[in-house]
């Protein structure tokens, strides 16, 4: 920057488009082969071009991964996981922020301590909380003796069973990623950066708690609101693990599972034609995010990440 | 060390290595250093008392962490301390004989021992191809947005899809890097051979992360002051000598904050790569962690293990949190 290095220049250029050519090597490797007919795409070496198949190789995959479905879940869920975590954390970050109650404190640590935690940790109790979300209910139930005294009271024999199973639900998908306080957070440190005087003139002007949130400090937060949507849209849509779990019934499984169940095993039809196009088509709507919203992209992966 | 900090300070008295997010976090702990007798995060202006509205805010937030954060949270520490038939018929309370168990399990052993390989081997092929790259994007002018789009792109790529697209390259019987080895004379088998699939995975996994690291480094290098850079090729460092003797050590905290997030990243979040590629064989050979706790816990049903296992991995997830605090510490340090 401050003088010529003809060499060096040429050197970062050089190292600049190998690391270009790393990421786009097994994009374009999985378009050629998404473009094969099943009989190429198991020749050894794999051709250079692509062939002529790409959509016939996509309406395959649409079919065999129930696409039509699964893309519609995977809409459903990241975008669930996008304004329900922001709707949940701007709320509890204007309470923790713009209040003073007794239990501020706590509150505030409450919902730190499960920064610490990723949901990978957890996953088999939070798949029983998931499962029958009511077995506190029928713990405090069965410790109390609820049954006993409803059945002293009404004379009869009373069992207390709860279920309220979540599992192939989209809130099953949805609520347990909406567990963590990152978003609060990022929304925490942005109110404390609003000028103080800001509040203190709705209050002369006689605004509500509420009318000040939502006139004020919800417009200033937009940008905030929109970076922090594609991170968690990407998020949302990339999960794996849980709805991993929750593919019992195969309407509910996401794009990316279903995805996974079309790569060929050892035992199977080497489809990997097939696999690649729909590999392809899966990765599509996260990509044109970030391609079409880079600069909002970026601010919220920095800022998210503090 | 608090001393050598403040030198620092006096150093590099206007250096912010990083973003927005940073000097938002350091406006509002100088707004707290200026008030002391205020409450901490909480604004001058505020609503004052009655506990009622704030509670009823903070009701969504708080329910869906006890249902799904504090509940089973709870339940995995009461279940590492249990034993438990797969049926749930009889549960005995062990003390601490399943930590033991885990220990004493050579399997268990070789997992922590590949997942050490796998996340040392992803953290450091990220951030120093990820460096080579930020340094290479800071020096050039021309064309630095088009390689920025290019080399963020994998971060939209889901893990499991990124395990696909190299499992893919390599596999043995159609993969084309696959075919470019075997022309080299190297057996290359990663269904087989345990060393090749662990390298497999990690290299999906360092390919899908770079783009993170990289672009912290390029947003820290971008904080660096330019006076400071002028000055030293004044006394004539050249690039390279100027990006190890003040980049670098300025790039200091966002390196350690960045090696925090890969071994992150690496412990729990590249559990899609390993399930899609290699489903954590052959022989165990990529078995990592959180792929074993998956596995004794849904496949094996033995929970007490599991429930172990998870413990295990929340206290390291809780060591890499308080570790950050650390990079926080420094953060604040660094500023005027």
């Amino acid at each position: 920057m401050v003088e010529r290095a003809p060499v060096l220049n040429f050197v970062c250029h050089a190292i600049l488009i190998a690391g270009a050519l790393a990421v786009c090597v097994p994009l374009y490797f999985a378009f050629v082969a998404g473009s094969l007919t099943i009989g190429e795409v198991q020749k050894v070496p794999l051709p250079w071009l692509p062939g002529d198949q790409f959509i016939a190789n996509l309406q395959a995959a649409w079919v065999k991964a129930n696409f039509s479905r699964t893309f519609l879940n995977s809409v459903v869920v990241a975008l669930g996981i996008t304004a329900g975590k922001i709707a949940v954390s701007l709320l509890s970050a204007f309470a923790i922020t713009y209040f003073r109650f007794r239990y501020r404190m706590l509150a505030f640590w409450l919902i730190f301590v499960s920064l610490m935690l990723p949901i990978e940790v957890r996953i088999v109790p939070t798949f029983e909380a998931v499962a029958n979300a009511a077995l506190p209910l029928q713990w405090l139930a069965d410790t109390l003796h609820l049954a006993d005294l409803f059945g002293w009271i009404s004379g009869h024999r009373v069992d207390i069973a709860l279920e309220w199973n979540m599992v192939n639900t989209y809130p099953g998908l949805i609520l347990p990623l909406m567990a963590s306080a990152t978003a609060t957070f990022l929304f925490r440190q942005f109110f404390l950066t609003v000028p103080d005087e800001l509040c203190e003139a709705a209050r002369l002007d006689g605004a509500s708690p509420l009318r000040f949130f939502w006139s004020i400090l919800l417009p200033l937060s937009v940008p905030n609101m929109v970076a922090l949507a594609i991170i968690l849209f990407l998020f949302g849509w990339n999960q794996y693990l849980w709805p991993l779990l929750f593919t019992t019934d195969k309407d509910m499984a996401t794009a990316v599972i279903a995805l996974k169940n079309l790569i060929p095993r050892s035992d199977s039809e080497p489809a990997w034609n097939v696999a690649m196009s729909g590999a392809l088509l899966t990765m599509l709507p996260p990509t044109l995010v970030i391609l079409l919203l880079q600069r909002w992209f970026l601010k919220g992966l920095v800022d998210s990440s503090k | 060390m608090r001393s050598s900090a403040i030198g620092r300070d006096v150093a590099v008295p206007s250096a912010q290595p990083r973003s927005a997010a940073a000097s938002v976090s350091h406006r509002a702990a100088a707004r707290k250093k200026a008030r002391p007798a205020q409450e901490a995060g909480l604004k001058r202006a505020n609503f004052g008392e009655g506990p009622g509205l704030p509670t009823l805010l903070l009701l969504p937030q708080l329910l869906i962490l006890l249902f799904f954060f504090f509940i089973p949270s709870l339940r995995a520490l009461t279940q590492s301390v249990l034993l438990s038939d797969p049926f749930g018929t009889t549960v005995q309370f062990v003390w601490f004989d399943n930590f033991k168990a885990l220990f004493a399990n050579g399997e268990y052993r070789q997992s922590m021992w590949v997942t050490l390989l796998f996340t040392v081997g992803q953290n450091a092929l990220t951030l120093s191809v990820a460096l080579v790259l930020a340094f290479a994007t800071d020096h050039i002018i021309k064309g630095r947005s088009v390689y920025r789009t290019i080399i963020l792109l994998p971060y939209a790529i889901a893990p499991a899809i990124a395990g696909i697209l190299w499992a893919f390259l390599f596999n043995p019987a159609v993969g084309p890097l696959a075919h470019v080895l075997h022309g080299l004379g190297i057996a290359w088998d990663p269904n087989l051979n345990p060393n090749h699939a662990l390298i497999l995975v990690t290299l999906a996994a360092s390919w899908k992360h770079i783009c993170y690291d990289y672009i912290f480094l390029v947003v820290g290098l971008l904080a660096v002051p330019v006076s400071l850079m002028e000055a030293a090729a004044v006394d004539g460092a050249g690039p390279i000598r100027r990006f190890v003797s003040i980049g670098l050590p300025m790039l200091g905290p966002t390196v350690f904050f960045l090696a925090v997030m890969n071994f992150i990243y690496g412990f729990f979040e590249t559990f899609a790569i390993i399930d899609a590629v290699t489903k954590g064989g052959p022989a165990g050979a990529t078995n990592i962690l959180v792929y074993k706790v998956y596995v004794d816990g849904f496949v094996n049903l033995d929970l007490g293990s599991s429930a172990a296992q998870s413990v295990l991995l929340m206290s390291f997830a809780l060591l890499c949190t308080l570790l950050q605090f650390r990079y926080f510490d420094r953060k604040v340090n660094y500023g005027v």
